[in-house]
């Protein structure tokens, strides 16, 4: 037990990978000397989970208030004035269409996403003969829900070891997010390790290793200017080597028109997959509320060189409404996985399309 | 229930994206090819195209408030205007539309205004991940250039790592940091670091200050803070050229806390059209000072309207384009390549000099992007399509034959063929492949030289090119 406990504090220190491997082995070694076999390790990992969770339960809190909060206040903006629409009108007219077009085109929905739900909209009324403007509300909800409910719920975590790779262009917040979804997972009972893939960007390394050290979990780095794939590489096997069973790789912010970056990104995604069959688990794609329909082009380039697999939607606290995520949902069919609602390390939240489209016409 | 699209159509919904940004000229085309011949635009030609001028701003992310605008300025203008005789109706327009982006867009004093007595001042401001601190060390290295002596400050004390960044940037660039350990407050450091230029004759002073929310009051009482303490010059708002709708009211609200004197738009070099340009020039009236267009320290220019203007209309940025190519072109060799053409003495190495001239310029899809009626079909390819090591084989081919095989690809048989496979690493197939396509483009230089242009490029070049005889801008 004390073994255990001590391998985790002295983890944070390790920041070299080419160190990390070394390490690693050593650590087994450590683990063999204290007579505790891997499974024995895990198990143990597991009896520590009750003592966090009541930790868990007061952060569980504390987000939901915060994500409350902050999806309050972006409904202040955009959804507020719909349901003022829905509450001002009394007939559903010309103008009524009108209107709400122009609301949805304000929040960033896109044009074309935008005619398509107001199509489906007139399509509802007619079909089903509404009439009143609360028959059109309660039809309405429902396209906008339709749009964001998700099949796939959570994250694709494979055992032992998943690879989650975020990826996004410049300045969306993803190191921000790695630091959050670190302590989400770790509060979830997973073990967490980060790889700093951002090898490029000044004092990235320094930035995540400063989030890896609020969320307690340990970092992987190389020098600047190294290698991505090979922090990676080395971040896989040093989570073999210490039972870690979740990955968090960063990137560095790349632009979607960069030939040359985005080619190292397939790389990095290819050379994962070598490394541990069926990485990246994940491919997490970061997009700021803030952007407007470049974002659609942005999440289509990156699916091509490193399949996206859900969006994280940062930023969610300021006043952007984030309709962009209706567009990407629209066009490419990409789930939102969690989003992201301010600068605190518990501001991260699964996404729930129920309570997000509920949230708007009440 | 709507189908989702993504799901229903899989890879074919791309196409009608990369549709969806098509030149708007393109598509007033494609209404007015009914109406061509006609010498007046009647007020429903007009309404039509402004419909299409409207989708094109809204999908290039101007402010609906400002397109509504904008659609006024224009309709006033158009209707009942004479179609220039050198145009067709949409051209005509679309000419309209980007003279008056322009307008929108220019005006005002783009460059840095500097204090009476030294140092000036520049506080950078934006929300978080706009470019605030790539942006301080690029106006830094710029401002050197012209004979500045260049202080940066480290006065983001909330993100983790910001103060190394800046620090990292500094030191890269050789342009001194001036920042204070953890706990010390934003309006201290730059009161302290504004003293210490003064000390050093430092005479500029960047500001680079936390992302902040345009609504979290604390911190934007903390810029009104630093304002009180130092005599700031320029107050410059760092945008994401990627920003939508909300970009007019951050700024808007930055503006009314410390007033705004100009803009930055950062990462122009990615697709985004950068509408949120127009909209916050268009409600703050602040002009756009500089344009972020890369990584790199020296990735910032001046802001020219009218390309940012072309751009927003999806005409794509013939000016940089040209303004590269001059940059990368050897005269002389432009010249002597000429002399070759005429003379149908092009020979293989001098298509390898022409491939390199290409590849100085940037990856294709790049140069593409820039050319108008083409950014569409460079999207639709994406970025994998042109494959750059498809350039490098070719390199490779052609350095493994002998001068006298470049000269005359002719006299290459089946066994210098399979040498040069051997020595490149290819197959002869590969370099039957590679001489074909010189002897194409030998043949295509001899009518061109002669002043004919074949019909099958004539007609590549008009596919979506209606902007070829625009005014203002070269015919490309």
């Amino acid at each position: 037990m004390f073994n255990w406990l001590r391998r985790k504090d002295r983890e944070p220190e390790l920041v070299e990978a080419d160190e990390a491997s070394g390490e690693g082995t050593e650590l087994s070694g450590a683990a063999a000397e204290a007579g505790l076999s891997e499974e024995e390790l895990a198990e143990e990992a597991l009896t520590a989970v009750p003592e966090d969770e009541l930790v868990l339960e007061e952060q569980e809190e504390e987000r939901e208030a915060s994500l409350e909060e902050s999806l309050a206040k972006t409904r202040g903006g955009f959804f507020s004035r719909i349901k003022g629409l829905f509450n001002r009108k009394t007939e559903i007219t010309e103008e009524f269409y009108e209107e709400l077009e122009e609301l949805l085109i304000q929040a960033d929905v896109g044009v074309m996403t935008t005619q398509r739900l107001i199509e489906a909209l007139r399509e509802r009324v007619e079909d089903d003969n509404i009439r009143a403007i609360d028959g059109a509300r309660e039809a309405f909800r429902d396209e906008m829900a339709g749009f964001l409910e998700d099949e796939s719920e959570g994250l694709r975590l494979a055992q032992p070891v998943s690879l989650l790779l975020i990826v996004g262009v410049n300045g969306v917040g993803k190191t921000t997010t790695i630091g959050k979804l670190a302590t989400y997972l770790k509060g979830a009972g997973h073990s967490v390790l980060l790889a700093a893939g951002d090898t490029f960007r000044a004092a990235a390394i320094e930035q995540l290793q400063a989030w890896g050290s609020r969320a307690g979990v340990p970092v992987i780095a190389h020098q600047p200017g190294s290698d991505p794939s090979a922090v990676i590489f080395d971040a896989i096997a040093a989570a073999e080597a210490r039972g870690v069973d979740v990955v968090l790789a960063d990137t560095a912010g790349r632009l979607h028109t960069k030939f040359n970056l985005m080619e190292e990104l397939r790389k990095v995604s290819s050379v994962a997959g070598k490394r541990l069959p069926g990485a990246p688990h994940e491919v997490l794609l970061i997009v700021d509320a803030t952007s407007g329909q470049n974002a659609l082009i942005q999440a289509k380039q990156f699916t091509e060189v490193s399949p996206v697999t859900g969006l994280i939607v940062t930023k969610l606290d300021s006043t952007a409404k984030g309709g962009i995520v209706f567009a990407i949902r629209d066009e490419l069919g990409l789930p939102i996985k969690f989003v992201g609602t301010g600068e605190k390390i518990s501001d991260l939240a699964p996404f729930d399309a129920g309570r997000f489209v509920g949230g708007l016409f009440d | 229930m709507i189908k989702r699209a993504g799901v229903k159509k899989g890879p074919t919904a791309w196409l009608d994206l990369a549709a969806m940004f098509e030149a708007l000229s393109d598509r007033l085309e494609g209404v007015f090819s009914k109406l061509r011949g006609k010498g007046k635009l009647s007020e429903a030609d007009v309404d039509i195209a402004l419909r299409e001028v409207r989708l094109a701003l809204l999908e290039a992310d101007v402010n609906f408030k400002v397109v509504k605008d904008v659609q006024n300025r224009i309709r006033e203008k158009t209707i009942g205007e004479h179609v220039m005789e050198s145009l067709t109706p949409a051209q005509h327009v679309v000419k309209i539309v980007h003279d008056e982006l322009v307008e929108l867009l220019g005006g005002g004093q783009r460059r840095l205004e500097m204090a009476g007595s030294p140092p000036t001042v520049v506080m950078l401001v934006g929300l978080q991940g706009s470019g605030k601190t790539t942006s301080a060390a690029k106006l830094a290295l710029h401002m050197r250039k012209q004979g500045r002596r260049p202080l940066l400050v480290a006065a983001d004390v909330y993100r983790p790592a910001a103060i190394d960044q800046l620090t990292q940037l500094g030191k890269q660039l050789s342009v001194p940091v001036y920042s204070e350990p953890a706990g010390a407050k934003p309006p201290d450091i730059c009161a302290n670091a504004v003293k210490k230029a003064r000390e050093d004759a430092d005479d500029l002073v960047i500001l680079d200050t936390a992302g902040r929310l345009q609504i979290n009051h604390e911190l934007m009482a903390e810029l009104e803070q630093i304002k009180a303490r130092v005599p700031v010059t320029e107050t410059l708002f760092v945008a994401d050229a990627m920003t939508g709708q909300e970009a007019v009211n951050v700024a808007q609200e930055f503006h009314s806390h410390v007033p705004l004197t100009g803009l930055i738009l950062t990462k122009m070099d990615g697709d985004a059209r950068g509408g949120a340009a127009l909209s916050i020039r268009a409600v703050t009236g602040v002009p756009v000072k500089f344009v972020g267009i890369g990584e790199k320290a020296d990735a910032l220019e001046p802001f020219y309207p009218d390309r940012v203007a072309s751009r927003i209309l999806g005409m794509g940025d013939v000016l940089s384009l040209i303004e590269k190519t001059q940059e990368h072109l050897d005269q002389q060799k432009a010249a002597e390549l000429e002399k070759k053409m005429r003379t149908a003495t092009f020979g293989l190495d001098d298509f390898l000099d022409q491939l390199q001239q290409i590849k100085k310029m940037g990856p294709l899809t790049q140069v593409m992007e820039m050319i108008p009626g083409m950014s569409g079909l460079a999207r639709k390819l994406g970025p994998g399509q042109f494959d750059e090591s498809q350039l490098k084989r070719v390199e490779a081919i052609i350095y493994s034959m002998t001068p006298g095989e470049r000269r005359n690809p002719r006299i290459l048989d089946g066994s210098r063929k399979r040498r040069i496979a051997r020595g490149s690493g290819t197959t002869p197939h590969d370099i039957n492949q590679v001489i074909n396509q010189f002897s194409q483009m030998q043949a295509l230089m001899k009518q061109f030289t002669r002043g004919r242009i074949p019909k099958h490029i004539r007609r590549m070049m008009s596919q979506g090119g209606g902007t070829a005889g625009l005014p203002g801008l070269p015919g490309l």
